[in-house]
């Protein structure tokens, strides 16, 4: 965020980005800025019914404890397997699911699930983008219709929310004389996702919640949509939480980055340390999985043999020791804690290091101070004083 | 491909397509979903049809085999499997093609089981009625059939029902099914698409492995160029039903000709953009009721001139790379 | 660079042209074509029509009083001077007794199912929106009448009742609110699930705005649909219970009751007893293909 003049060209929406205008403005004492979004012990267990009484068998421990933040103005990327609980979190982040236990914290408020008042205005400050550009629109409704939906619960009179509605659809590329009558089924699939993204907006919200929001578009597409979303993000001054199974997008996306696997968050770190010092066994499988694209040099050796367990009772301990090269005892026994990194300090992040991801003009040389450079592991063998040390792969 | 005896190889081709064309007609539409598809695989070759949603990529793939659903599709066009007459051939002796000669793996591998038979039981099954031996040596090599696809503990596995394996597991089961007769062509379409990167790179591997080891000739259908890169020793891109370029897939990786192909690869994000702007296509993909009668990508192609109005023509630049479009000639 | 970097320069005629490749029909402009051309549904909409105008507008259109009974008219056959189908049991004619006869049947017929769809989708829509326990009360009492078939559940509510039109409307509407209930439930619980409902959720909006923007959009055409297949159904019935006599009371013209004073002539005038048991297989079944052509016209894929 370059202050001001980004303010500025936010137009309308002035009121968004100066939400995180002192914080873009304080460039350099962007780490002191509080999180706009905090969560503690975040927790959900989904009841598995079964037999003739329909009564609980099991548990599938969708998110088990996680902790996360959100700075204002950065993009939290949120990676992992299907059944790892991201999409959970996001609903659990949107009070879309009542959380079994955990503290929300947004804007420094603690956001209570009874409060319906508080819960609507957090709610307008917050929006989610769904993965599925098509079930994520009302088919009867004309496009235009649900976007005014938003501003109009929230007592915009028709007029303004249409007002506004225009304003959107230029905003995300869509020519409104052509679109604004039309039927979610009339557009392709990047029209709907730009339309869903326009929704999101219409409530001039400070934080997005992505959920997989690219995943469904075709490539030539999704390059669009990604586009746009930085392009908004710079304009509104918008904070991401971007959740992907994608690593590539992730990486091209966020400023930081956290991995979740069973429910649980393994790694988190700023993007750089994530993608080149990554220091949990399951980040490194799950980085080289991805494809080389380079027909010279195929991969030829699967980092990882066999599926992801069942979320269903994970295993007890650290839940990666059943696919881990490096499992030990400890690791049978003990649920690692997130711990920092060893012989990292506290600052990974900031030290020079970060050259390659630093002065883009797209983080306006603050995103990367911003980070405050915490690089977490929950790994027994990796982590601050865990008494193993075993150098990284 | 459009140039069938490319340089140096005296084989006959194993699979011969020529203006392969696929209509779906419904009461509102009439989809062109494929629009003249000619090309040829060498036996033990790996042709990887790459192109998004709705581009025609499956339906071709189907078109092979006459999978399509039968009032609803025309079919038009020539195609050959290991020198006979798909279009020409009765039901039963494509059936027993489908068993023998061929096999096919999808996205989705319950559409291949059988829910209410044990997994063994119909791999064994079809080894007994396309190879007529016996039940004990089918059962013998059904549990070689799961060694080789490395499931673990594969005599437990025999006797499980396809809804108790994992989504993984299910897939190389469904690979061991389409491998139980020892088919010379294997299609596969999108088998990794709906599995995690873990996962899915286990099975490309497995994929690619078997492929050396059986000889087979592979035709798979993939969205995804990692995918493509992985597996693949010829790429055809595939745009509005068309096969746009076509090349090795080193080729066409380094050297991409079609400005699609281009698109595609430049709006492929890559962590290392960061901080760029993607080179994205602008648009969307055409309307397969509506398509333009000259290139389908023209609407969308920043080269776009008059000429792109007319049918491109189909372009060799080398024996083995194919590009159609009026720029390349 | 100030919104859609993609779109910036050159290529954006490009984009705009694409866009309006993929611009197709709207929902009802493609229903219409499709019912355009659906010959069996044309006609049938079209007898209806003609059935339920004659009915409303019997007064205008028929000939002669349907009560003025003529001993010496007595069971005519059809195509008698002024009697054109010919006169029943009581010597008043046919075809008057036919037309002023639809508007009861058809009242008995349709009314009972407007009634149901009110009730019966309103309690599917509360329960498939709130789950849980409510829609565990509601949809279990619905499986108590469902255990029932129809005709003996309506057989048995009026026979406690008693006759009169009033209590076969009621008796009618208590058998179809269950498969109303049923189908609204499941088409609610299956919209209530999609994104779109949550995102409406999470922009804020209470639950009767959502229902009422969201839910009853997509929900009432399946619905609306199915209802208007039970049609044949109650006309049926209303009739059957007419004839048992627990509908309407003679000398009314209504085709069930009609059916059954004429039963006795059967042997002497076949024909003539037969009209208005074929007037309510006629109804019946262009209720029945008007609803197929219309499910049929509906089931776009969005």
């Amino acid at each position: 965020m370059s202050g001001g003049a980004d303010t500025r060209a936010g137009g309308t929406r002035s009121e968004g980005a100066q939400g995180a205008g002192p914080q873009g403005g304080g460039a350099r004492s962007g780490s002191a800025a509080p999180p706009l979004l905090e969560v503690r012990d975040l927790r959900k267990h989904f009841p598995v019914r079964g037999g003739i009484l329909n009564r609980t068998v099991a548990w599938v421990k969708a998110v088990d404890d996680v902790d996360l933040h959100v700075r204002p103005g950065e993009v939290l990327g949120i990676v992992g397997e299907s059944g790892c609980g991201k999409s959970t979190t996001a609903r659990l982040l949107m009070h879309l699911i009542r959380a079994d236990a955990g503290r929300v914290t947004f804007d420094g408020a603690l956001v209570q699930a009874d409060d319906a008042a508080g819960l609507r205005e957090v709610r307008r400050q917050m929006q989610m983008v769904f993965q599925d550009s098509y079930s994520s629109l009302n088919p009867r409704l004309p496009i235009e219709e649900t976007i005014m939906f938003g501003p109009k619960v929230h007592g915009v009179s028709a007029g303004a929310a249409r007002e506004r509605a225009r304003e959107l659809f230029t905003l995300v590329g869509l020519d409104p004389a052509q679109f604004i009558r039309r039927y979610p089924h009339e557009l392709s699939g990047g029209q709907r996702q730009r339309v869903n993204i326009a929704r999101a907006l219409a409530l001039e919200p400070r934080l997005l919640i992505l959920d997989e929001a690219v995943s469904a578009l075709d490539k030539s597409v999704e390059a669009q949509v990604l586009n746009l979303l930085l392009a908004l993000r710079r304009e509104l001054g918008l904070t991401y939480v971007f959740i992907s199974h994608d690593l590539n997008v992730v990486q091209y996306m966020s400023d930081r980055v956290l991995v979740m696997y069973l429910g649980k968050v393994v790694e988190i770190g700023p993007t750089a340390d994530i993608y080149e010092r990554m220091q949990h066994p399951y980040t490194e499988a799950l980085l080289s999985a991805m494809p080389s694209m380079d027909p010279d040099r195929r991969t030829e050796r699967p980092p990882l043999t066999g599926d992801p367990p069942n979320p269903i009772n994970p295993p007890p301990g650290c839940r990666f020791h059943t696919r881990c090269r490096f499992a030990d005892d400890v690791c049978r026994r003990a649920e690692p804690r997130l711990a920092p990194v060893q012989g990292a300090g506290g600052g990974t992040g900031g030290d020079g290091r970060g050259g390659r991801d630093g002065g883009n003009d797209r983080n306006g040389g603050n995103g990367r101070n911003d980070t405050g450079g915490s690089h977490l592991v929950a790994c027994h063998m990796r982590a601050v004083g865990s008494g193993h040390g075993l150098a990284p792969g | 491909m459009h140039n069938p005896a490319h340089a140096g190889t005296a084989r006959s081709p194993l699979v011969r397509a020529e203006d392969v064309t696929v209509r779906f007609e419904s009461r509102d539409a009439t989809v062109q979903a494929v629009n003249s598809v000619s090309f040829t695989l060498d036996p033990g070759e790996v042709l990887c049809i790459l192109g998004e949603s709705g581009s025609g990529k499956s339906v071709t793939l189907r078109a092979l085999m006459r999978l399509l659903p039968p009032r609803r599709s025309f079919l038009t066009g020539r195609i050959e499997i290991g020198g006979r007459d798909v279009l020409a051939m009765s039901e039963r002796a494509l059936a027993d093609l489908r068993g023998t000669e061929v096999g096919m793996i999808f996205q989705e591998p319950m559409v291949a089981f059988d829910p209410v038979y044990s997994v063994g039981r119909q791999i064994t099954e079809t080894i007994v009625r396309h190879e007529g031996v016996g039940r004990p040596e089918a059962t013998r090599r059904a549990l070689d059939l799961l060694e080789r696809v490395r499931i673990p503990s594969p005599a437990r596995r025999l006797r499980a029902y396809p809804h108790e394996l994992s989504g993984g597991m299910r897939q190389r089961a469904m690979i061991a099914l389409a491998l139980s007769c020892r088919p010379s062509l294997l299609l596969a379409d999108e088998p990794t698409t709906a599995l995690d990167a873990t996962v899915q790179i286990q099975i490309l591997l497995l994929l690619r492995e078997l492929q050396r080891e059986l000889g087979m000739a592979v035709i798979f259908v993939t969205h995804d160029v990692g995918v493509a890169v992985e597996i693949a020793d010829r790429i055809a891109v595939m745009y509005g039903g068309r096969f746009v370029e076509t090349g090795p897939v080193g080729q066409i990786m380094r050297d991409p000709r079609h400005p699609y192909t281009r698109g595609l690869l430049t709006s492929t994000v890559h962590g290392s953009l960061r901080g760029t702007l993607l080179e994205a296509i602008p648009g969307s993909p055409p309307d397969m009721t509506r398509l333009p009668p000259g290139c389908a990508f023209a609407p969308r192609c920043r080269y776009a001139e008059p000429r792109c109005e007319a049918p491109p023509p189909a372009v060799d630049l080398s024996p083995r790379h194919m590009v159609r479009c009026v720029r390349a000639a | 660079m100030t919104t859609a970097p993609a779109l910036d320069g050159k290529p954006r005629a490009a984009v705009d042209a694409a866009q309006v490749a993929v611009r197709s029909r709207g929902y009802w402009a493609t229903v219409a074509l499709r019912v355009r051309d659906d010959k069996v549904t044309i006609v049938c909409g079209i007898v209806l029509l003609l059935i339920i105008l004659s009915a409303v507008f019997a007064d205008l259109i028929a000939l002669a009083d349907p009560y003025k009974a003529s001993m010496l008219k007595r069971l005519k056959p059809i195509g008698t001077p002024g009697y054109p189908l010919g006169a029943d049991e009581m010597g008043r004619d046919m075809l008057t007794r036919l037309i002023y006869g639809g508007r009861l049947s058809l009242f008995m017929g349709i009314s009972p199912i407007v009634i149901a769809f009110a009730i019966g989708g309103s309690l599917g829509l509360v329960a498939g929106f709130l789950g849980g326990r409510v829609n565990m009360l509601i949809m279990r009492v619905m499986d108590i009448f469902y255990a029932f078939p129809s005709v003996l559940l309506a057989v048995a509510i009026s026979g406690a009742l008693g006759a009169g039109i009033g209590n076969a409307i009621v008796s009618l509407t208590l058998v179809f609110i269950p498969p109303i209930t049923r189908v609204t439930e499941s088409v609610t619980t299956a919209v209530r699930s999609l994104d779109y409902v949550e995102a409406a959720r999470a922009s804020g909006a209470g639950s009767l705005t959502i229902i009422r923007v969201h839910i009853l959009s997509n929900v009432l055409g399946p619905v609306f649909i199915y209802a208007t297949s039970l049609i044949s159904v109650s006309i049926i019935l209303a009739s059957g219970l007419s004839f048992l006599g627990l509908g309407t009371e003679p000398p009314e013209p209504e085709w069930g009751l009609m059916l059954n004073t004429l039963r006795q002539s059967i042997y002497v005038n076949p024909w003539v007893a037969a009209l208005p048991g074929a007037m309510i297989f006629f109804t019946s079944l262009t209720f029945n293909l008007l609803s197929d052509g219309l499910r049929s016209a509906m089931d776009v894929r969005l």
